[in-house]
């Protein structure tokens, strides 16, 4: 049986414990909310791209674009957007499985987050390039990924471009997911938002005749890297937010695990502590006796 | 006849600006414009430089980076991935981003940091040139 100084040692220890896993969950969760405030503060910029590309959609008729351009799949660049730190339960497992699915031989990737790195460098794949990104990603850190992949695309290195990241669907459910970046089959509208990645806005043309400065299709091309930086940089966040949502929820049962062992602990406590009492009385009560 | 443009000014991470102003001059990718109320309506690549709003008389200064506009009759939309007001640019950061960048530049990069690196400068010399204009 342990004696009672060992139990009150170890409740001592995990109430520790349970202090900073609240402390972290607390953290997650105001972190969480911001990542989600971020992705809508992109919202005006997504709207007004939409409009832009909706206008000049008009005009540019019949244009392509050599980040449009379809071409049989020989190789492929994936990114694959993961956490630069663990302790948020099955988030980096899951995509990582995702990550592992593809063809060793034809993939190479670029990684966003030391943790998709710390992988590739395990599993010995193909890295082609790595990128780090802030608590709160910055619109720079995501041109950055944006601008590699595109010119991997471009110089004919690889004929497809999928980005691989934690979708956020709800604070309890992320999950992770492949989209295609490159080629951009449609030109499609963006949005802000933390669901934005899924789903696009409707693009649309108000009926002015615009003016162009300097042609409808110099400005189209120059559009569209705009609206795949920005489209990156809206998958930063929605990650981010997962990470941060997921680590949250871990933290939170970790707390609550905390709590059910003190809980468990205290009681054996007090148990061996009563038992000890009664074996001390009985003692002093029997040697009382024999005396008399 | 509408005496005043609302120009709008917005990057991926806010909506940096949006008054009512007299006029607008920013930095086109062929030269200087100066948008006055009732344009025609316009859509133009926009360099980094910077936007000059005149408002009430006084004008306002930003620094902005590569982006676009989009002019409707009386609406002056911006968007880039850069824009600070005059008043919060930090001179010395931007001057010691400035060297930075002409550093690495100086050294053999490949096309893609170069490309990068031309970017941040860019951002750094339409800081410089809005803050010093501003004395």
């Amino acid at each position: 049986m342990p004696s009672t100084r060992d139990i009150r040692r170890r409740i001592k220890s995990v109430k520790n414990t349970a202090q900073i896993t609240k402390a972290m969950q607390m953290v997650a969760a105001s972190k969480m909310r911001k990542a989600q405030q971020a992705a809508l503060a992109g919202r005006p910029y997504a709207s007004l791209m939409n409009e832009v590309l909706g206008e000049v959609g008009v005009d540019a008729t019949d244009f392509s674009h050599p980040l449009m351009e379809v071409r049989e799949v020989k190789k492929r660049a994936v990114i694959i957007v993961s956490t630069d730190k663990g302790l948020c339960g099955g988030l980096n497992g899951n995509l990582l499985r995702e990550a592992a699915k593809f063809d060793t031989n034809t993939t190479v990737y670029i990684t966003a987050g030391r943790k998709a790195s710390q992988f590739i460098a395990r599993t010995k794949r193909q890295l082609s390039a790595e990128f780090t990104y802030k608590d709160a990603p910055l619109f720079s850190e995501a041109r950055a990924i944006s601008k590699f992949a595109q010119e991997l695309f471009t110089k004919g290195e690889v004929d497809q471009v999928d980005i691989l990241y934690t979708n956020f669907i709800s604070t309890l459910n992320q999950k992770p997911q492949v989209r295609q970046l490159l080629p951009i089959g449609e030109i499609k509208g963006v949005t802000a938002g933390v669901h934005g990645a899924e789903e696009s806005e409707a693009i649309k043309a108000s009926g002015v005749e615009f003016l162009f400065e300097p042609s409808a299709h110099t400005v189209l091309g120059a559009m569209l890297p705009h609206s795949l930086n920005f489209q990156v940089y809206q998958i930063l966040l929605e990650a981010k937010a997962s990470e941060h949502s997921a680590r949250m929820v871990a933290m939170k049962s970790a707390t609550d695990n905390a709590k059910q062992l003190v809980k468990d602990l205290t009681l054996e406590y007090n148990k061996i502590r009563q038992a000890t009492i009664t074996k001390e009385l009985l003692e002093i009560t029997s040697a009382a006796m024999a005396m008399s | 006849m509408a005496t005043t443009l609302k120009l709008e000014i917005v990057t991926p991470e806010a909506k940096t600006y949006s008054e009512d102003v007299e006029m607008v001059t920013l930095p086109g990718a062929e030269g200087e414009m100066g948008i006055y109320p009732n344009h025609v309506p316009l859509m133009a690549q926009v360099v980094p430089g910077e936007v000059i709003a005149r408002k009430g008389g006084q004008d306002h200064f930003l620094a902005i980076g590569e982006g676009f506009v989009e002019i409707t009759g009386n609406r002056v939309a911006i968007l880039t991935d850069m824009a600070i007001k005059a008043e919060n640019i930090d001179e010395v950061k931007a001057e010691e981003a400035r060297k930075r960048a002409e550093a690495r530049l100086a050294e053999k990069l490949d096309d893609t940091e170069t490309a990068l690196v031309a970017a941040s400068l860019a951002h750094s010399l339409a800081q410089l040139k809005v803050k010093r204009r501003n004395r």
